[in-house]
């Protein structure tokens, strides 16, 4: 028997501000020594008081418009009341009724071609302290990361695949990385995802009971909990057994997934508004700035890549994976047109050359992009076009561009790399060989015309490669003809 | 001139300014009185006589540099809910009777901008839940007019310190009541600000969207200026945003010709003490004497702001008390795993009544109950304060009484929870409403004091302490002291 398989993934995104969701405390934990990003705020300290971060609310609103959602126009953070040592307040503050953005989508590339995911919702919640377990069993809380702002990103169970999961997670990591709302940085946990599954019979309507893995925070690993998830629930229908509605922690150690708790055991959050906060009410005008701070996101600039630049397909996604990267391009388009620069071919020296020296040298394109401008990837291709330099010389001279942070043109002044093309010195050089060979002229002279080939070489060569072979062939018929 | 433990908060300005008497001089005459007579009525919980003389000190070299605001060098005692940075918190809880906080609450950091002397903590219920002081896990505050009776509560230590001359002023909180109904049992004046008026950053909370901070003293005036340094928006608390703040002292004319009192038909309970019906009566015919319109109104929700009340503080308290697990702060009862360890502590450190409102709240608010109990209670919350602001169309100030009865004897109410939360039935509407009230003593049976309590719009404290100023200034109620035998 086949089996359908329904997933929905709820993914948590640290918003990027420099502070956190209700202190001024620094949002910036990471490298911290154990609280001491920490205030009476974000500690629970008796009688304190959040205020909500600004930054963080605008932030969230611009996902929800990056990801085609409406924006709730009154907005109520609410009370999640559970215990754990790792929640200073004994209450995480979150959104329970009324989230910040609701009903949006996503267009991935599906199992079948394109194929738009739903969004049910992105609400803004506070992230919680983190624990250590000691070797002598003990625990140890450091509450920096206690207060830090996420969103909760949660789509419809539109998903069929492990496959599809891991590409719907993907657009939204680029999507949220593009926009600048979060780092993208899953190990440290800026960015984390929760899985849910269910699998039933092929002609059943009703959607089986439904597992959440929680705790995955790679690509590989949600496409593995899934893929390992689904095998395990299809085996126990197939032994005629029921599945649980249940809560399951992915081991990355043996690659499986763990039940961790039923929902008989499922706690009662009792949420209710938070009472120390007011409704935030967005009026038209906030959401209208918020749009007009959104950029253009990568499906749009993609499609803009391939019809007003002609590149492939392939190119314009290469193009538009990162935004530093494609920002970067279109700088370099932009420094390219009143050259006369085709775009085409400043995203080949990107996406050939430039890349890469980047992964020879191990760096990103924006600490490189210091030495490496935008234009210079122009003014190389200017001067290929023009003959001023061959293609050998062009990459050499893009090469010491790129080490040495100077611009090609000067880089080829500095070291006499333009073509010898013109003038005495080629020559020079041509009535060289001409002297030189004698025998060979002869046969050229007598119909040979092939002839030439051997002297384009003889020249070549005097040049070190520095004459282009059209230049040197024009020269010598020339010089053969006045003889 | 009086003694020094008996001046009001303007008399021991004027003393200051006049240069009469130093702050030291009259720091040390309350902490004195303090020595004298706190043994009996218990009000304080922790005396910083280190820190207030050392306050005081400042106080007198800040005088002689120059012009000085009107709190400088005036003694002041507080509320043990309030976050003291340095000095000892407890909420009247053993959950806290170790905590010392790191930072000082915003009133707490203005009085010491306005050069204020801070003598001490008092005694409270624990974490503000009651009207008796009786739920203080640590002493019985006893009424100073009579030391067998309660001095009502949560905030009965600083209406007590107040009656017994132990300052001229002190901090107290209202979440139903807590100003009010203390202030009139122990014949002083209170005001509970309107909700929004004056920060909560650092009121270890009870019920979040219901405590409201306010001054306690013996005069309408005093309380004014007490308003004056501690009202006003702070970025700390976003509920606290919006409202600039009038000059109080310049608002108390002593006139009140023309102004429009409403009296609620439906505040004069049965089961009221005929005493106590009697003294408010006559007070209003006394502001009706100096000018005032009176006139019946009706505030018809008002026999559900108890129900109400008694789902929406325990519900926002149940949330409000969950960080004490032992973890940071506080009492902590060493068990075998985090949740043994949560438990034992929190068995340990709440008293019978905070335990009771957890319970009442977590439950109100639990799944399948929520639309029931508390989602209701806040719907029936806004009938109410709509009947007010309806009200507040007709007349200016409502006066009311504070409590049905005077002061009740000690342990009269201990076995019978439902009686003690009657206590509070003519004060807490204002909480639910968020509306500020101002009580003054109004008369005595049985030798306990009287409160009469007016009722005022939102920030519209102004207003309140005019009358309530303009009743002082015809009345003696509010210059009587208890003898202390």
């Amino acid at each position: 028997m086949d089996y359908l398989v329904t997933i929905g993934l709820e993914i948590h995104a640290q918003i990027q501000t420099r502070s956190k969701m209700f202190c001024g405390c620094s949002a910036d934990y990471a490298a911290a020594p154990p609280n001491t990003h920490v205030c009476p705020v974000c500690m629970g300290l008796p009688g304190s008081l959040p205020v909500p971060n600004r930054r963080a609310i605008e932030l969230a609103a611009l996902t929800g418009l990056a990801l085609n959602c409406r924006i709730a126009s009154d907005n109520v953070i609410s009370r999640k009341n559970y215990f754990y040592a790792d929640l200073p307040s004994g209450y995480q503050r979150s959104q329970y009724d009324d989230p910040l953005c609701v009903n949006g989508w996503v267009d991935i590339d599906g199992d079948q071609g394109p194929k738009r995911i739903g969004l049910t919702r992105v609400h803004i919640e506070e992230d919680t302290g983190k624990l250590t377990h000691t070797a002598d069993g003990g625990s140890l809380v450091d509450f920096n990361r206690a207060g830090v702002p996420l969103m909760e990103i949660v789509s419809e169970p539109d998903i069929t695949s492990p496959e599809e999961a891991r590409r719907y997670f993907q657009k939204l990591r680029q999507i949220l990385v593009w926009i600048g709302v979060n780092s993208g940085d899953m190990e440290s946990g800026a960015l984390r995802c929760d899985a849910n599954v269910s699998v039933r019979p092929a002609g059943q309507q009703a959607y089986g009971a439904k597992v959440e893995i929680k705790n995955i925070n790679s690509f590989r690993f949600v496409e593995r909990a899934l893929a390992y998830e689904i095998e395990r629930q299809v085996t126990s229908l197939r032994a005629g057994e029921r599945i649980v509605q249940s809560t399951r922690g992915w081991d990355e150690a043996t690659g499986t997934t763990v039940a961790q708790r039923t929902k008989e055991f499922a706690e009662d959050y009792r949420y209710f508004p938070e009472p120390d906060i007011p409704p935030l009410r967005l009026t038209e005008a906030w959401v209208a700035e918020r749009r007009a701070e959104l950029p253009e996101l990568p499906d749009a600039r993609r499609q803009r890549f391939m019809t007003d630049y002609d590149l492939t397909p392939y190119d314009a996604t290469v193009l538009t994976d990162e935004r530093a990267v494609s920002d970067y391009y279109e700088q370099a388009v932009a420094a390219a047109r009143p050259r006369g620069v085709a775009p085409k071919d400043v995203a080949n020296w990107l996406t050939g050359e430039l890349f890469r020296l980047l992964k020879d040298s191990g760096e990103t394109l924006v600490v490189a992009a210091q030495r490496i401008r935008p234009e210079y990837l122009a003014e190389v291709q200017e001067l290929l076009n023009n003959g001023v330099i061959t293609r050998t010389s062009a990459k050499e001279a893009f090469d010491a561009a790129f080490r040495e942070g100077r611009a090609p043109a000067q880089i080829v002044a500095e070291r006499g790399m333009a073509v010898i093309g013109a003038g005495d010195a080629l020559t020079d050089m041509v009535r060289q060989a001409i002297a030189d060979n004698p025998k060979v002229v002869e046969e050229y002279r007598g119909g040979k015309v092939t002839a030439i080939k051997y002297l384009i070489g003889q020249v070549m060569k005097a040049t070190r490669g520095q004459a282009s072979p059209q230049a040197v062939q024009q020269a010598l018929e020339q010089e053969l003809t006045r003889q | 001139m009086a003694a020094l433990h008996e001046l009001t908060l303007v008399q021991a300005h004027e003393a200051l300014t006049r240069g009469d008497v130093t702050s030291v001089e009259l720091t040390q005459a309350l902490l004195a009185r303090i020595a004298a007579v706190d043994s009996r009525v218990q009000a304080f919980l922790t005396v910083d006589a280190d820190g207030a003389l050392e306050q005081a000190r400042a106080a007198d070299l800040q005088r002689a540099r120059g012009p000085s605001s009107a709190l400088l060098g005036i003694p002041l005692g507080i509320k043990d809910v309030i976050s003291t940075s340095g000095v000892r918190t407890t909420c009247g809880s053993n959950m806290l009777a170790t905590y010392v906080p790191v930072y000082d609450a915003t009133v707490i950091a203005r009085l010491k901008q306005a050069g204020a002397v801070l003598l001490g903590k008092l005694n409270c219920d624990e974490f503000a839940m009651g009207s008796s002081t009786e739920h203080s896990a640590y002493q019985q505050t006893r009424n100073p007019w009579n030391l067998e009776r309660v001095p009502g509560g949560s905030s009965g230590g600083s209406a007590a310190a107040v009656a017994a001359g132990e300052a001229p002023a002190t901090l107290g909180t209202d979440t139903g009541g807590s100003i009010r109904q203390p202030a009139a049992l122990c014949g002083i004046t209170g005001l509970k600000p309107t909700y929004g008026r004056v920060s909560r950053y650092g009121l270890v909370a009870f019920a979040s969207s219901l405590d409201q901070i306010g001054p306690m003293a013996r005069t309408a005036h005093d309380c004014a200026m007490v308003l004056q340094v501690i009202a006003g928006d702070d970025p700390q608390d976003a509920t606290c945003t919006g409202h600039p703040v009038p000059e109080y002292v310049a608002a108390l004319t002593g006139d009140v010709r023309g102004l429009r009192i409403g009296v609620p038909r439906e505040f004069f309970v049965a089961g009221m003490q005929p005493e106590v019906e009697a003294a408010i009566r006559h007070a209003i015919d006394v502001l009706r004497d100096q000018g005032a319109i009176v006139q019946e109104i009706s505030l018809p929700h008002t026999q559900y702001a108890l129900p109400v009340y008694y789902l929406i503080a325990p519900a926002e308290a149940s949330a409000n008390l969950a960080r004490y697990d032992g973890v940071r702060y506080g009492l902590r009862e060493p068990g075998e795993s985090y949740f043994d360890e949560l438990e034992r502590t929190r068995g340990a450190g709440f008293g019978a009544e905070v335990r009771r409102r957890i319970m009442l709240g977590t439950y109100a608010l639990s799944a399948g109950y929520y639309d029931a109990y508390y989602k209701r209670a806040q719907q029936v919350r806004t009938l109410i304060r709509r009947d007010y602001l309806e009200a507040f169309e007709q007349v200016d100030v409502i006066a009311a009484p504070t409590t049905p009865t005077v002061a009740f004897k000690i342990g009269a109410h201990s076995d019978d929870p439902l009686a003690m939360y009657l206590e509070d039935v003519c004060t807490l509407p204002l909480n639910l409403a968020g509306l500020p009230g101002l009580v003054v003593p109004c008369g005595f049976a049985e030798g306990l004091p009287i409160g009469l309590q007016l009722i005022g719009r939102p920030f519209d404290e102004q207003t309140l302490l005019r009358t309530g100023d303009a009743y002082q200034r015809v009345t003696d109620w509010h210059t009587r002291m208890p003898a202390l035998v």
